[in-house]
């Protein structure tokens, strides 16, 4: 089986799963069909030869983020009763904002589709750790130090906002 | 595709599958064995001399059992947890190398099922998947306390995964590299990580009990408050599932703190030896430092007792994950001194 | 005052020492106690083929004694049913007719005698009730069955056997006040 025909399967799969979690009526269900999309994610990553990539994606989504999403979902009462109900107005908005989205990204990807041409034949081996390193430490080494200030002032944020105040003495 | 190789690996996978199974069944029987020695018992001695076919007789009386699924459960969901449970234990065990290459008929057969050269990367993705199956088990069964099982098991891998990773890390970088055949190869003969990273192996070993849910970490599954947590509702073999999978996972964890910490398939002396020979004891020096980490993981259960839970999370957070972190600061200092990054 | 053991330990709430909040010493230290014990002497007892001696006091299942004559002792007084705490035993008494002489020692005898051994604590009171020496707890383990109402034992399983006779002597001899 030739690489493209598996890798339209697999897209076609993570479409398919991830309408699964818009359509989902329980919360619990979509975010396991979020985890199934991210795991699709992940294979489409390994066909592209980004091992690295795939894996780290498989730990930080899959395994950390919608845990803890599942975690506040157990949490939480789920009644049918005490749900709120959406207002019409709120409705309408988040439709027109997502059919937005969905004209940004179908942008992007006409944009992207352009590139594949011109770079990915060239650096089949991107994927792998060490060059993918030597990519991050040395061409994009001042984006990731900034990206990694900003996840140290997100930290710095999360302690704050989790810490008990001081009582009040009048 | 070269067929010689793919049968190789089949051959290599389905008997990886059965030793991890066999190991694990036989490690319940030493486990229960074990328990009655520490507590000046006899433990099971009825079914076949001393007792040996007392894994056999469990699992048949597992199947017979009556296969009950609660009447609110998710059916699905409810049958898939136990899966993911077992499927992610035994998944690890595919990079683990388990001895130097062995000839035979004429092949050089490396004694690992895959050599990704992101290993431990691999292994960390299958053991943060892991919960998966007792997150879903425990919701499905719609049960109080089987949801607080399964909320108490998500937020408890979490917690002890940073540990983990970072005292991971430091074991990279000393190896230089995050296959664990690489890991391995850096530890020849007698040059153990565990002599220059001791505080490393016990955050790693401590970590290594709370997921696998292992006394004294077991709280997602304490039989004195949550009379079995997430598998509290479970019965025959899916319960089976769920008990094996733990048994699974303390043999794959065991055999790779011996990895990381001991070495491998390495021991002292073993330049002496060379071809199918060497393969032979290097497969047994794993193994038998696989057994005693087992042992090692049984004693405590037997000795220590159970966490209360903000105990469990102050020693993640508040005591594991901040030694990780100077213990690696303190090492990439010191690698950087014998590199020559570093000048005064 | 002078304390009765020597395993008495002075608990304090100091705050810890270093060396205590590691943990680490105190651990290893249980884990040497554990590890010692793996090397003990075990003290079970395999059941069926070794069994643990009784005390002559022991009370177990109950019989409904014959005489030397192989009469039953019994004369359905009901002492028994009254001094039963747990309200185990019921009987009901009928007559001795002509020709039974040889089977029933006095001219009232139990027709059935039913104690349900679910009910029952074998606290021995029944037997300190009965004045004919009739009803004993002896060193016999009720065993188990399956359904509930095979524990209710009547006469069939309760009175001794004419050829296999139930040594009582030991309580016999604890029982009685004019000995002491």
């Amino acid at each position: 089986m030739s690489v493209e025909l598996l890798s339209l399967i697999i897209g076609g799969l993570t479409i398919g799963a991830a309408l699964m979690v818009v359509i989902s009526k329980h919360p619990i269900r979509s975010v396991l069909f979020l985890v199934v999309t991210f795991f699709l994610i992940s294979s489409l990553y390994i066909l592209m030869n980004a091992q690295f990539l795939a894996i780290v994606n498989i730990i930080v989504y899959a395994g950390a983020i919608m845990v803890l999403f599942l975690f506040v979902l157990m949490l939480l009462n789920l009644n049918k009763e005490s749900e709120p109900k959406t207002p019409k107005l709120a409705l309408f908005s988040s439709v027109l904002a997502s059919g937005i989205l969905l004209l940004v990204l179908i942008a992007a990807f006409k944009d992207s589709l352009r590139l594949q041409h011109v770079r990915l034949p060239q650096q089949k081996q991107i994927g792998l750790v060490e060059n993918l390193g030597k990519l991050l430490f040395d061409e994009y080494i001042v984006a990731f130090e900034v990206s990694s200030i900003l996840f140290i002032a997100s930290m710095v944020g999360a302690i704050l906002l989790a810490k008990r105040e001081k009582p009040i003495i009048d | 595709m070269d067929t010689g190789l793919l049968i190789e690996k089949l051959i290599l996978a389905i008997l990886l599958f059965v030793v991890s199974l066999g190991i694990a069944a036989y490690s319940t029987y030493f486990e229960r064995k074990l328990a009655a020695w520490i507590q000046d018992r006899v433990g099971p001695d009825r079914a076949g001399p001393f007792g040996i076919l007392q894994p056999i007789a469990d699992g048949v009386k597992m199947f017979m059992k009556e296969d009950f699924t609660p009447t609110n459960a998710d059916r699905w969901l409810f049958i898939l947890g136990p899966g993911i449970a077992m499927f992610t234990a035994l998944m690890t065990s595919a990079v683990i190398p388990w001895g130097t290459d062995i000839t035979l008929f004429g092949r050089t057969i490396a004694l690992q099922v895959a050599d990704l050269n992101i290993g431990i990367l691999f292994i960390f993705g299958i053991i943060s998947i892991g919960v998966y199956g007792i997150m879903i088990g425990g919701w499905a069964s719609n049960n109080k306390y089987s949801r607080f099982g399964a909320i108490r098991a998500s937020s408890q891998m979490i917690s002890y995964e940073l540990a983990m990773g970072i005292s991971a890390i430091t074991i990279i970088m000393l190896s230089g590299g995050l296959g664990l055949n690489d890991i391995v190869k850096a530890q020849h003969g007698m040059n153990w990580n565990i002599f220059y990273q001791p505080v490393c192996f016990l955050v790693f070993f401590i970590c290594a009990l709370a997921e696998t849910n292992r006394a004294p970490f077991d709280l997602p599954e304490c039989e004195s408050e949550l009379i079995g947590g997430y598998h509290t509702e479970y019965s025959s073999m899916k319960l089976g599932l769920f008990l094996f999978a733990e048994y699974v996972a303390m043999f794959v964890s065991s055999a790779l703190i011996s990895i990381l910490f001991f070495g491998g398939y390495n021991f002292p002396g073993m330049d002496n030896f060379s071809g199918n020979t060497l393969a032979l004891l290097s497969v047994a020096a794993f193994f038998t430092k696989t057994f005693l980490m087992i042992f090692l993981f049984m004693w405590i259960r037997w000795t220590i007792p159970r966490f209360r839970f903000d105990q469990l999370m102050h020693l993640g957070w508040k005591v594991l994950i901040p030694i990780s972190i100077i213990n690696m600061l303190v090492t990439g200092i010191v690698i950087a001194f014998n590199e020559g990054w570093i000048k005064f | 005052m002078e304390s009765l053991t020597n395993r008495k330990k002075v608990v304090s709430d100091k705050p810890m020492t270093f060396m205590e909040k590691l943990y680490l010493p105190a651990i290893i230290k249980g884990m040497f106690i554990t590890l010692k014990h793996m090397f003990k002497k075990n003290n079970t007892i395999k059941y069926p083929e070794e069994q643990r001696v009784f005390a002559p006091v022991y009370r177990g299942m109950h019989v409904l004694k014959r005489d030397e004559q192989g009469r039953e002792n019994c004369t359905a007084c009901g002492l028994c049913a009254v001094a039963c705490p747990a309200e185990a035993i019921t009987m009901v008494a009928g007559e001795r007719q002509k020709g039974e002489e040889g089977l029933y020692r006095e001219e009232k005898y139990a027709e059935i005698y039913e104690i349900n051994m679910l009910r029952c604590i074998f606290c021995g009171l029944c037997e300190e009730a009965c004045p004919k020496e009739a009803v004993f707890l002896t060193d016999r383990i009720v065993p188990t069955e399956f359904e509930r109402n095979e524990f209710i034992y009547g006469k069939d399983v309760l009175v001794e056997p004419l050829n296999d006779r139930i040594d009582v002597t030991k309580r016999q001899h604890t029982g009685t006040r004019s000995e002491i």
